[in-house]
C-alpha cells in the first residue's frame, strides 16, 4: 500500500487539474440526465402537481358551493314551512270564522222558517176563523130564519109540543153543526 | 503525526492517506479511461435517471410509493432553491435544477454507500462539467435578457452608488462574476467532498491500522477512537453531501435568476 502511494505520489497528479476523459463522461452523464429529467420527467410532474392543484381548489369550491345551495335549500324550506303555518292558522281562523258565520246563518234561517210557518200558521187559522165565523153567521141567519119561521108557523098549541119544537131544532142543529164539522 | 510514529514500530509506520486515495487505476487493464469515478459517475445518472423515471415517468394525482418521495425532492429544490432566486420563472428552470440537485447528491452519496465509497466529485472534473453548463448559460442568459452592453453594465456598474466607487467596484464585480463565482462554484463541491473522503478514509485506516493490523495496549484506544470517529463523521459526511448538493442547485439558481434579471 506504502509502495503504492508513493509511486502515485511520484507520478505527482494535481487535483485541481482535471482528467479529460472525466470531462467527456461528466458531460455525457450530465446531458443524459438533463434530458431524461429535466426535458421529460419535469414537466410531467409539473403537470400532475398543478392538476392536483387544479383538482384541490376544485374540491374545495365544489364543497363550498354544495354548501352554500344546502343553506339556501335549508332557508327555503324554513321560509315555506313558515309560510305552510301562517296560511294553516289562516285557514283555520277562516273556517272558525265561516264555521261560526254558517251557523248564525242557519240559526237565523231556521228562525225566519219558524216565524214564517208560525205566520202562515196564524193566517191559516184566521182564515179558517173567518171562515168558520162567516159560515157559522149564515148559519145561524139561516137557523134563525128557519126557527123563527117554524115557531111563527106553527101554533103554540101546547108546551110539549113547544118542547118538542125545540128539542128537535137543537137536534137539527146539533147533527147539522156535526155535518159542518 | 509525531504521536502516531511513536506508537507504532519505526520499520511501518502509519501513514495518513493522502492524494493517492484519488489516484485511481483502470478497473480493466488497458482501456484507462474506465476508472472507479468514471463508473460512479455513469452509476450515478443511471441511478438519477432510473429513480426519476419510476417516480415521474406516470405520475398520480393521489401519489403512491417513490412518487411520494420523488416529490418531497421536487418540492424542496422548488420551493427552497428555484422560488427564492427565481421566482415566477422557477418552473421554467425546474428541469435543470432538479436535475442538478439530484445528481449532486448522488454523486456525493456514493462516498458513504457502503463498498462504493468514493464520492465521484471529489474528481474536480465533474463538478467543472456542471458550473461550467451554468457559467455558459449564465452569460448566455444575461446577454439575452440584458442584452450584451447591459449585462455587463448592470453587473459591474449597479446604479445608485457615489461615482468614484465605481473605480474600485467595477474590477471587483467583473472578477467576481466571471471569473471567481464559476471557479468557487465547481471547487466548493469539489473541496467538500475531496476533504470529506481523507477524513473518512483517515479515521477508518486509523481503526483498521491500529485494531487489525497493529494491535497493541497503547494502539488499541486510539483505533477505537478511529472507528467512533468514522461512523461519526460518517453522518456528518451526509450532513456536508446534501448541503453541497442544495448549495449547488442553489448557487445555480441565483446565477440563473441574476441574469433573468439585473437587479439584485
Amino acid at each position: 500500500m506504502i509502495t503504492a502511494a508513493s509511486l502515485l505520489a511520484a507520478e505527482g497528479n494535481n487535483p485541481l487539474i482535471p482528467h479529460a476523459y472525466e470531462l467527456v463522461v461528466g458531460i455525457f452523464a450530465f446531458a443524459v440526465v438533463l434530458i431524461v429529467v429535466g426535458k421529460i420527467l419535469t414537466p410531467r410532474i409539473q403537470k400532475t402537481l398543478n392538476e392536483r392543484t387544479e383538482a384541490i381548489e376544485g374540491g374545495i369550491q365544489k364543497a363550498q358551493d354544495a354548501q352554500a345551495e344546502a343553506q339556501a335549500l335549508l332557508a327555503q324550506y324554513k321560509e315555506q314551512l313558515a309560510e305552510a303555518r301562517h296560511e294553516a292558522s289562516r285557514l283555520r281562523e277562516e273556517a272558525r270564522e265561516q264555521g261560526a258565520q254558517i251557523k248564525a246563518e242557519l240559526r237565523e234561517e231556521a228562525q225566519a222558517e219558524a216565524r214564517r210557518l208560525i205566520e202562515a200558521a196564524h193566517v191559516q187559522i184566521e182564515a179558517d176563523r173567518q171562515q168558520a165565523f162567516a159560515q157559522l153567521r149564515s148559519e145561524i141567519g139561516r137557523l134563525s130564519t128557519d126557527l123563527a119561521g117554524r115557531i111563527v108557523g106553527e101554533s103554540l098549541e101546547d108546551e110539549a109540543r113547544q118542547r118538542r119544537t125545540v128539542d128537535r131544532f137543537l137536534e137539527e142543529l146539533e147533527s147539522s153543526s156535526a155535518a159542518v164539522r | 503525526m509525531s504521536t502516531l510514529t511513536l506508537l507504532t514500530a519505526p520499520e511501518d509506520k502509519f501513514t495518513p492517506p493522502g492524494l493517492e486515495l484519488f489516484d485511481l487505476p483502470p478497473i480493466i487493464a488497458g482501456v484507462t479511461w474506465f476508472t472507479k469515478p468514471v463508473l460512479l459517475a455513469v452509476l450515478s445518472s443511471l441511478i438519477v435517471i432510473a429513480f426519476c423515471w419510476a417516480a415521474f415517468a406516470k405520475p398520480k394525482l393521489v401519489p403512491r410509493g417513490v412518487q411520494n418521495v420523488a416529490e418531497i425532492g421536487y418540492t424542496f429544490v422548488r420551493d427552497q432553491v428555484a422560488r427564492p432566486f427565481l421566482g415566477k420563472d422557477a418552473d421554467r428552470w425546474m428541469g435543470l435544477l432538479l436535475s442538478i440537485f439530484f445528481m449532486v447528491w448522488i454523486w456525493n452519496l456514493m462516498g458513504v454507500i457502503p463498498v462504493v465509497q468514493f464520492p465521484v466529485a471529489s474528481h474536480i472534473a465533474f463538478p467543472i462539467v456542471l458550473a461550467l453548463s451554468i457559467y455558459v448559460l449564465k452569460i448566455y442568459l444575461g446577454i439575452k435578457h440584458q442584452g450584451p452592453i447591459g449585462y455587463f453594465k448592470n453587473m459591474m456598474f449597479p446604479p445608485g452608488l457615489p461615482k468614484p466607487i465605481y473605480v474600485l467596484l467595477a474590477p471587483i464585480e467583473f472578477l467576481s462574476n466571471l471569473i471567481i463565482a464559476p471557479f468557487t462554484h465547481a471547487v466548493r463541491l469539489f473541496a467538500n467532498m475531496f476533504a470529506g473522503h481523507i477524513i473518512l478514509a483517515f479515521f477508518s485506516l486509523v481503526g483498521f491500522w491500529f485494531l487489525f493490523e497493529k494491535l497493541t495496549p497503547l494502539g488499541a484506544p486510539l483505533g477505537v477512537v478511529g472507528v467512533v470517529m468514522t461512523i461519526a463523521m460518517t453522518g456528518f459526511e451526509m450532513f456536508i453531501q446534501f448541503l453541497q448538493a442544495f448549495l449547488f442547485a442553489m448557487l445555480a439558481a441565483m446565477y440563473i435568476g441574476n441574469s433573468l434579471h439585473a437587479e439584485h
